[in-house]
């Protein structure tokens, strides 16, 4: 370009910025509600069960995806049974009991606490406390060598200076 | 005590080790099904010819209830090892046509030949979310009582027939007397 200045309105210049920012923000992705489904809803609270519900419940085709997420059949089935139960007035727990009884633990982003799902619930806690052990453990051996035993008893004492004595 | 100070590292690594490289072999794609010995659920739907059906409608004896639909691949795969147990009247099948159109449904069966005793139109899905299906092919085993025993998730082909299938009906039967 050349170094000719240009009179540029600073409105101009406003108005073009703010229309980059616009066009920038276009192409954000949006949230993980990606799913354009057009359920209506009596209330806001309706709506916010809903995205709760579907978020907490997986999808059992396309596995690591919620309901919300998911453009698998089944998933799309859900959501629409999810919806209808909301409108029904039926609780979010008995909806997750409907869920549950069809296709079990693996629905639910939050196993709930059986024998099955002990150690997915608590494994983490035993591995920190094998670690905990064991980090203790060390700590403690370090403590000690470093405390007692670094100081040579008299006979000790003698047979050094005798090795030295050798030596010199 | 020192001896075993030294081996459990070892220990420790086998363990983790073997525990990763079941993991490797694990199948997390198929779900156990949560309806094994509860009884089918109730419906009251047409079948793909259009005829009214409910559970009264089932067979008195053991059966497969198998879930396809037209645009199902591997339902096509499996679909000569349903004709022959059909043909040879080994077991009845009955089949539900999940989330499919009904006039599809029909062309298929037209193109394919129809195994099924009749097939439960399920238009919607909504049949198959109480049975807890995930996605066609799944075919369950029902016994005499309407209770379902067994499902397989995926193609039911001859291998899976002889290894999984017909060890289970014989158990069935066996407890029958």
């Amino acid at each position: 370009m050349s170094s000719m200045a240009i009179p540029v309105n600073r409105n101009v210049l406003l108005a073009l910025a703010s229309v980059i920012v616009l066009l920038c923000s276009l192409l954000l992705p949006s949230t993980s509600y990606s799913q354009v489904d057009t359920f209506v809803f009596d209330t806001d609270e309706q709506q916010n069960r809903f995205r709760t519900l579907s978020n907490e419940l997986r999808c059992p085709m396309c596995q690591n995806s919620s309901l919300s997420g998911s453009t698998g059949g089944v998933a799309e089935d859900l959501r629409r049974e999810v919806h209808r139960m909301i409108m029904e007035g039926v609780s979010d727990s008995e909806i997750i009991q409907f869920m549950f009884e069809r296709y079990g633990d693996f629905i639910l982003f939050r196993p709930r606490l059986t024998a099955g799902t002990v150690l997915l619930w608590f494994g983490p806690l035993l591995f920190l406390f094998i670690g905990g052990l064991f980090a203790f453990g060390i700590w403690r051996r370090a403590r000690k060598i470093s405390d007692s035993d670094t100081e040579l008893d008299k006979s000790q004492q003698k047979r050094l200076q005798q090795l030295l004595g050798d030596k010199t | 005590m020192s001896k075993l100070r030294f081996y459990l590292p070892v220990l420790g690594f086998f363990f983790v080790a073997i525990a990763l490289w079941r993991g490797l072999y694990l199948d997390t794609k198929t779900l156990p099904s949560m309806l094994i010995d509860k009884p089918m659920p109730n419906f009251e739907l047409t079948s793909v010819d259009g005829i009214d059906v409910s559970n009264s409608d089932l067979p008195d004896q053991i059966f497969l209830l198998n879930v396809w639909g037209s645009y199902c691949l591997p339902c096509l795969i499996e679909h000569p090892t349903l004709m022959r147990l059909s043909e040879e009247g080994a077991i009845p099948v009955v089949g539900v046509n999940y989330r499919d159109r009904q006039g599809l449904a029909i062309d298929w069966l037209a193109d394919n030949g129809n195994p099924f005793s009749f097939s439960i139109l399920d238009e919607s899905g909504r049949f198959g979310i109480d049975l807890g299906v995930y996605g066609a092919p799944e075919t369950y085993l029902v016994d005499a009582n309407g209770v379902i025993r067994f499902r397989h998730v995926s193609v039911l082909d001859e291998t899976v027939w002889q290894e999984q299938f017909l060890p289970a009906i014989a158990e069935l039967l066996e407890e029958g007397g």
